[in-house]
């Protein structure tokens, strides 16, 4: 192989930590959790929608982070998790009229099998670094294409969730602005939150960080390698997966583009970077720090200051934005917003 | 040796690379074997493409189909050659996995969109601007944002890469909105050639392209900065024990590369529809050229070039109905399972 072994950017949280602080992981879970259910009902109408996207951004990151942070495979495809989430349950539901919570866990059984699949053969022929991250990437896009172009799922025009008379639980449909979407959401990131901190305390969990840390070691002390990386990749397209079922159901709108775009894939990944790779916490607090981005500048530019009046009207700036973010944070705080908190408050 | 090996199952290899692995398996990994086990891989390779030139014409019976997507291919396949070697040099010298190459190669479109709205200028007179100013963006890029991180992991470098050709593509969305834009040659026709048809400005591409990366490969291998070049791939710390300014030397490489993906993009102006996003899909096509060729191996990643066009063109004729992409994804996840050294291995 002439790949060059990369070392993980996220050795940080390698350390075994002592017990107690699992059960604070576990509280602050709770805490938070109960302190953000009142939100919506003292929220505006527009902000409450961009809450939801932070939380649907915050899964994604954290599914990319138990198999890129805590495992050290990057993963350049995790669109391909994402869409087959949401082509998974909006098939069954417009087809086949199931409900998209059954949708949800076919979509999250999809996404695991399909990378069962592309670990097992990246990690079969040893793809490491850029070569294993383009692979991932190949697998999104073929999965984009074959989208685009087959009749099955309506090709490039996708589909539409089919509007119900009443609002449903049974089929995640409410009216307009209903704060019950922002309670799901809610629960799905702390679902997703909880099992990645059981799976980081669980022995497969420790076995991971083990393999990322040192593969030849851990595999001297008798450590499965293989089935450790495959738990942690199956893991986490499970989890980003749920973040697509979620999506289609609250924009009731799904193409081949936004489900498997490589954009969808880089919106995985940079929450995940901005708040720090391989931390329990970091996925959220990048999620509550890019997910509002968008709409302030898409505020800032419809009513632009006098110095940036031709740029009214315009788009991309929120990107630019993130991008910006994006080159500093790895400059700069290379283990992330949370990550340098927690290091700092840690010295202490 | 391997004609039935390479009978049997021809048509998933659009651009032949599997049966390639039969020939190549053997001397592989022995610096011994080199020349004379490059040549038979050279042979391989043109046995492969005549052998998927012939199943493309029994497949669609059509003479001129297939001469067509021949001609058309290898033409577009130089510029993708071009394109690649820039970024295979970018690999092979600084171990950089380069996700802004598109994006550069989007910015020098909309540099030959300017002057040719602005001046009426005959669109190849913008490579005398969008080279030198590539030539100094890279520059700049190399010493400012990557210069730091050398040496300090892949992710992170793959990040400031991603982030920059974020900033880039959104850049350019901003500035210029998202209308799509053409440039048009004056005097464009078409031109039988070898009983296709192909116009004026894809001969001229494809033939610019070849004297470029020509006058690249000569810049290399009889100039002392060339010879410097080849020292720091081989090893940095070697060629800094003979006095070579390593630091400068990359940012040398770095420039000369994005220098290519500048020249590149002025001459597939007239060739595409020119959007923000336009760079993306000519930077997928790169990785992929490069991967095949090898990475870091300039000459191989011409010849990639070559080959990926042809994929491309002979795989719209294998897989009608579909995105001529799938089938070089199809033939990327073949050469990076089977092959992940490329074709023609690493040799910068």
């Amino acid at each position: 192989m002439t790949a060059t072994t990369p070392r993980t950017s996220g050795t940080t949280a390698a350390s075994p930590l002592p017990r107690p602080i699992w059960r604070r992981h576990l509280i602050a879970l709770a805490v938070l959790t109960v302190v953000l259910v009142p939100l919506p009902l003292v929220l505006p109408d527009a902000q409450q929608s961009v809450a939801v996207r932070v939380l649907v951004f915050a899964i994604m990151a954290i599914g990319w982070n138990v198999m890129s942070g805590f495992g050290g495979m990057f993963s350049f495809g995790h669109a391909a998790y994402f869409g087959l989430g949401a082509y998974v349950s909006v098939w069954l539901l417009v087809e086949r009229g199931v409900s998209p919570w059954i949708g949800m866990l076919a979509g999250m059984v999809a996404a695991a099998a399909f990378a069962l699949l592309i670990g097992f053969l990246s990690l079969r022929y040893r793809l490491k670094g850029a070569y294993f991250a383009l692979a991932t990437f190949a697998f999104a896009e073929m999965l984009r294409l074959i989208a685009v172009n087959s009749d099955l799922v309506n090709r490039a025009v996708g589909y539409n969730v089919p509007l119900r008379p009443g609002s449903s639980w049974a089929f995640i449909q409410f009216a307009p602005g209903s704060p019950n979407y922002f309670w799901i959401a809610l629960a799905l990131t702390s679902l997703a939150l909880l099992v990645s901190i059981l799976f980081l305390r669980s022995r497969t969990g420790r076995f991971t960080l083990a393999v990322r840390d040192d593969e030849q070691a851990a595999a001297a002390v008798g450590i499965p390698v293989m089935r450790t990386k495959l738990v942690s990749i199956a893991l986490s397209a499970a989890i980003t997966s749920v973040a697509g079922t979620f999506y289609v159901q609250y924009f009731f709108f799904v193409d081949p583009d936004v489900a498997f775009g490589s954009s969808v894939s880089i919106q995985a990944i940079l929450p995940a970077v901005i708040g720090g790779v391989a931390t329990i916490w970091g996925p959220v607090v990048g999620a509550a720090v890019l997910g509002p981005l968008n709409d302030i500048t898409a505020t800032l530019l419809r009513n632009p200051p006098a110095a940036l009046d031709f740029l009214q009207g315009r788009a991309g700036l929120d990107v630019i934005v993130y991008a910006v973010l994006l080159i500093l944070i790895v400059l700069l705080l290379p283990q992330g917003i949370y990550g340098a908190i927690r290091e700092r408050v840690g010295r202490r | 040796m391997n004609p039935e090996t390479t009978a049997h199952d021809a048509p998933a290899d659009s651009g032949g690379v599997v049966p390639d692995e039969e020939v190549a398996g053997a001397p592989a990994g022995s610096r011994s074997a080199g020349r004379g086990s490059v040549w038979v891989r050279v042979g391989a390779a043109v046995l492969v493409v005549v052998l998927a030139v012939g199943l493309a014409y029994l497949r669609s019976g059509s003479g001129v189909v297939v001469s067509q997507a021949v001609v058309t291919g290898l033409l577009i396949g130089g510029v993708y050659g071009l394109i690649a070697m820039g970024l295979t040099l970018i690999f092979g010298v600084l171990d950089i996995v380069n996700f802004a190459h598109g994006a550069f190669l989007a910015l020098a479109l909309y540099i030959t969109v300017s002057m040719v709205d602005r001046f009426g200028v005959h669109p190849l007179v913008a490579l005398l601007v969008a080279v030198p100013v590539m030539f100094g963006l890279g520059a700049v890029v190399q010493r400012f944002l990557l210069a730091g991180s050398v040496g300090r992991g892949l992710e992170n470098q793959l990040l400031i890469t991603l982030g920059l050709s974020l900033l880039i593509d959104n850049g350019l969305l901003l500035f210029f909105g998202p209308n799509p834009r053409s440039v048009s040659l004056p005097g464009d026709q078409g031109v039988e050639l070898f009983g296709a048809v192909a116009t004026v400005s894809r001969i001229l591409a494809f033939g610019v392209a070849l004297v470029l990366a020509a006058l690249l490969y000569l810049l290399l291998q009889r100039t002392r900065l060339g010879t410097a070049i080849r020292a720091v791939a081989a090893s940095d710390s070697g060629a800094q024990l003979v006095g070579i300014d390593t630091r400068r030397i990359y940012m040398v490489t770095f420039a000369i590369g994005t220098a290519c993906a500048g020249a590149a993009g002025v001459l597939v102006s007239p060739l595409v529809t020119i959007e923000p996003t336009t760079g993306e899909l000519f930077n997928i096509i790169a990785f992929i050229v490069v991967v095949l060729g090898g990475m870091g191996n300039v000459l191989g990643a011409l010849v990639g070039g070559l080959l990926i066009g042809l994929v491309e063109q002979l795989g719209a004729l294998y897989l009608p109905g579909q995105s001529p992409l799938l089938s070089v994804f199809v033939v990327f996840v073949l050469v990076l399972f089977l092959r992940p050294q490329g074709l023609f291995g690493r040799r910068a």
